[in-house]
C-alpha cells in the first residue's frame, strides 16, 4: 500500500523563556498507510498532542520530514498549511469545537466556506452528510441544543465535509459516556472500511484503541510500541 | 469569497446586537456632530457672504476727520470736512465708478396712528447703484429731487412694514421729524449687514432734503462720510490714492501736514470677516472630528475584545482551513460594516438635528453634499484603520493555542 503519511526522524521542542527549548518529540520515524485505521496511546505529556498537531498541519517540526501525499509539509507556509488542511484534512476534537453562535447546517458547512463553494451548494452538500451521520433534520438546530454524542457526529460531519483523506481525531470519545462513544467509533469504522478513509485516533483508552487496525503507543516523546491488531467491528 | 466572508461578519455583529450596537453609537454622533458643525460652520459663511454681497462691491468710504480741542483729539467725523462738492469731485476721477454724499441720523417717523424710529440717510442717486440696492417698487429719487430738495423717501422694508404693515407704502405720506414726506419707492430688502445691523430699518432721502429740512448742522452743505466705487477690484489701490491726492488739494492741505479725513477700504473688512468664519468652521468641524475618532477608538477597543473572546472559534476556523487573510477579512469587514453603518444613520441623525437647531434657534445652517461625503469617508477610513489592528491580531493567532483556549 502507499504511505499516505511519512514522518522521518522528526523533533519538535518549546522554547521556554530564555531557557534552552524543552524537546517533547525526540525523532520520531512513522509511516502510515492510505485506508489504514491507527490509534495512539499514551499518558498526557507523552508527546501524542504534538505529534496530532503536526500531522494535522497546525504545527511544523523543529528537524526533520513530514511528507503527507508526497508533499514535504516542513518546507510549507502558514497559507500552504490552511490550504492542506481544508483539501486533505478533517478534525475531530475532544469538546467538539462547534460554533455555539451559528446552526448545526453552517458548522457542518464551515469548512466549505473556505473552499469558496457558493452558500446553496454547501447548504445541500452540509445537510447530505447530517444523514450521513444519522442527523436528518437537525440542521437547523443550535449545537448546545444537541446532546454530546450527537454534537460530536455534527463534527465528525463538518470533518467529512471537505472529503478529506485524512481524518485525525484528538479524544474523540473523551466526553461521550460509553454507550455513545460505541456510536461514534462504529460511525470511524465505517468511515475507513467503506469511504476509504485514514483515521488516526489519539486516546488514552483501551477499549476505543481496539477498534484500530494499528496501535502505537508513546512514551517521552518516542514510539514504543507499534502492533497491528484485528479491529473491532 | 469577500461575499461569503461579509455574511459571516454580518452574522458576527447580529450575533452581538447589544454592543454592536453601543459601538456603532460612537460612529454615529461623531458622524452627526461633524455634519451638524460643519453645517453650522457653512451656514455662518454663507451669511456673511451674502452680508458683504448686499453690501456692493469694490467700497471705499471717505470719513472726514477728528478735530483737537485743547490736545484731546476726538473721533472721526467731528470736524465735518467733506462735502456734496467733494463727493461730485471724487466721483469724476478715473479709477472711481461713482461716489455718494451721505449724512445718516436716526428720526422718528410717523404714519397715522403707527411711529418708528428708524436710521435716516441722506445721499445722492447714484448711492443705491453703489450699494447695488434695488428696488422692489416704485421708482427712485433723481438729480432734480436732490436740486430741489423735494420732500421724497424710499423706504426699507422693516421701516415700512412697521410703519405700514403688509400694506404697500408706495404713494403715502409719513412724517419725518414732523416733516411729511412721500413715499415713492420700497428698496428690496438686504438683510443683515456684517455688523449684525438691520439695513432694511431705514428710509433713504435725497440729500439735500436731509441737510436743510431735516437735520440742523453746524456746518451747512457738509456730509458725515461719502462711499465711493472703485471701477473694478484692481483698481482699488489706485482709486484710494487718487482720492486722497484729491482731498489733500481739495482742502489744501500742505506737505508734511495730516489728513482731515480718512480712506478705508471695506471690501477689505469684509474679507476679514469672511476669514474669521471661515477659520470658526474649520475650527467647529475639528472639534467634531476629534468625537469621529473617538468612535473609532472606540471601534478598536470593542474589536480587541471580541477577538479575544471568540479566540476559540478563530481556531476552530483555522483548524478547518481558514487562510489568515479569510480571517483578516472576517473582522475588518466587522470593524468597516459597524462605521459604514453608524455613518449612514450619522448623517440621518445629522441632517436631522441640523434642521431642527434651524428650526428652534433660528441658525443659519447649510448641510452641503461634500460635508456629508467627507464625514462618510472619513467614518470609512476610521473604520478600516481602526478595524485592522484587532483584525491582524485575530489572523496572527496560532491556532493550536487558540483551539486550547477557554
Amino acid at each position: 500500500m502507499d504511505d499516505l503519511i511519512r514522518l522521518v526522524g522528526v523533533t519538535k521542542a518549546y522554547p521556554v523563556g530564555d531557557a534552552p527549548p524543552v524537546p517533547v518529540l525526540h525523532g520520531v520515524d512513522l509511516r502510515i498507510a492510505a485506508g489504514d485505521f491507527v490509534a495512539i496511546m499514551g499518558a498526557s505529556g507523552s508527546g501524542k498532542s504534538t505529534l496530532m498537531n503536526i500531522l494535522g498541519c497546525l504545527d511544523t517540526p523543529s528537524s526533520g520530514d513530514y511528507v503527507l501525499e508526497g508533499r514535504n509539509i516542513a518546507e510549507l507556509d502558514v497559507d500552504e498549511l490552511a490550504a492542506v488542511r481544508l483539501r486533505l484534512l478533517g478534525f475531530v476534537f475532544q469538546s467538539f469545537n462547534l460554533l455555539p453562535r451559528i446552526d448545526v447546517l453552517d458548522n457542518v458547512a464551515l469548512p466549505l466556506l473556505y473552499a469558496g463553494v457558493p452558500r446553496r451548494e454547501r447548504h445541500r452538500r452540509a445537510e447530505q452528510l447530517l444523514g450521513r451521520v444519522g442527523l436528518q433534520g437537525y440542521g437547523a438546530r443550535r449545537p448546545n441544543q444537541l446532546s454530546g454524542g450527537q454534537q460530536q457526529r455534527v463534527a465528525i460531519a463538518r470533518a467529512l465535509i471537505n472529503q478529506p483523506r485524512l481524518l485525525l481525531a484528538d479524544e474523540p470519545t473523551g466526553n461521550l459516556d460509553s454507550e455513545t462513544s460505541v456510536d461514534v467509533m462504529r460511525l470511524f469504522g465505517t468511515l475507513n472500511t467503506e469511504d476509504g478513509i485514514t483515521l488516526i485516533i489519539v486516546t488514552h483508552e483501551a477499549d476505543i484503541a481496539a477498534y484500530a487496525r494499528r496501535r502505537i503507543r508513546f512514551r517521552d516523546g518516542r514510539i514504543v510500541e507499534d502492533t497491528a491488531t484485528e479491529p473491532l467491528a | 469569497m469577500i461575499a461569503a466572508l461579509a455574511a459571516e461578519s454580518l452574522r458576527g455583529l447580529r450575533a452581538n446586537r447589544l454592543r454592536t450596537a453601543l459601538t456603532m453609537l460612537g460612529i454615529i454622533i461623531g458622524v452627526a456632530a461633524v455634519i451638524v458643525m460643519l453645517a453650522v460652520g457653512q451656514g455662518a459663511q454663507s451669511m456673511v457672504s451674502s452680508a458683504i454681497a448686499s453690501m456692493g462691491s469694490n467700497l471705499l468710504v471717505i470719513l472726514s476727520g477728528a478735530s483737537t480741542s485743547g490736545g484731546t483729539r476726538m473721533g472721526f467725523g467731528t470736524i465735518p470736512t467733506l462735502t456734496g462738492a467733494d463727493a461730485e469731485a471724487i466721483g469724476e476721477l478715473p479709477s472711481v465708478a461713482a461716489a455718494a454724499p451721505t449724512v445718516i441720523e436716526a428720526a422718528q417717523m410717523v404714519s397715522g396712528p403707527n411711529n418708528w424710529s428708524a436710521s435716516v440717510t441722506g445721499t445722492t442717486p447714484e448711492f443705491l447703484t453703489i450699494r447695488a440696492w434695488q428696488l422692489a417698487e416704485g421708482v427712485p429719487f433723481t438729480e432734480v429731487d436732490v436740486r430741489s430738495a423735494s420732500r421724497v423717501a424710499l423706504l426699507g422694508l422693516t421701516a415700512a412694514t412697521n410703519l405700514f404693515g403688509p400694506a404697500s407704502p408706495v404713494g403715502k405720506t409719513i412724517r419725518i421729524k414732523n416733516v411729511p414726506f412721500t413715499v415713492i419707492g420700497l428698496l428690496a430688502p438686504k438683510g443683515q449687514s456684517l455688523d449684525g445691523r438691520d439695513q432694511d430699518d431705514t428710509a433713504v432721502i435725497p440729500l439735500t432734503t436731509a441737510q436743510r429740512k431735516l437735520f440742523g448742522n453746524r456746518f451747512p452743505g457738509t456730509v458725515r462720510f461719502i462711499i465711493a466705487q472703485a471701477k473694478s477690484e484692481d483698481a482699488m489701490v489706485r482709486a484710494e490714492r487718487e482720492i486722497n491726492e484729491l482731498l489733500r488739494q481739495r482742502h489744501r492741505i500742505r506737505e508734511g501736514q495730516e489728513d482731515d479725513f480718512t480712506v478705508r477700504n471695506l471690501t477689505a473688512l469684509a474679507e476679514t470677516a469672511a476669514a474669521s468664519t471661515r477659520i470658526m468652521s474649520i475650527m467647529l468641524g475639528s472639534i467634531a472630528s476629534v468625537s469621529l475618532l473617538v468612535g473609532g477608538i472606540g471601534i478598536m477597543n470593542i474589536m480587541l475584545v471580541s477577538v479575544t473572546e471568540r479566540t476559540r472559534e478563530i481556531g476552530i476556523r483555522v483548524a478547518v482551513g481558514a487562510r489568515r487573510r479569510d480571517i483578516l477579512w472576517q473582522f475588518l469587514l466587522e470593524a468597516l460594516f459597524i462605521s459604514l453603518a453608524g455613518s449612514l444613520i450619522g448623517v440621518g441623525l445629522g441632517i436631522g438635528v441640523t434642521h431642527a437647531l434651524a428650526a428652534a434657534l433660528g441658525m443659519p445652517t447649510v448641510i452641503t453634499p461634500w460635508s456629508i461625503g467627507l464625514s462618510f469617508a472619513v467614518a470609512a477610513a476610521v473604520g478600516i484603520f481602526f478595524g485592522f489592528y484587532p483584525a491582524r491580531k485575530a489572523a496572527d493567532l496560532n491556532p493550536i493555542e487558540a483551539l486550547r483556549y477557554q
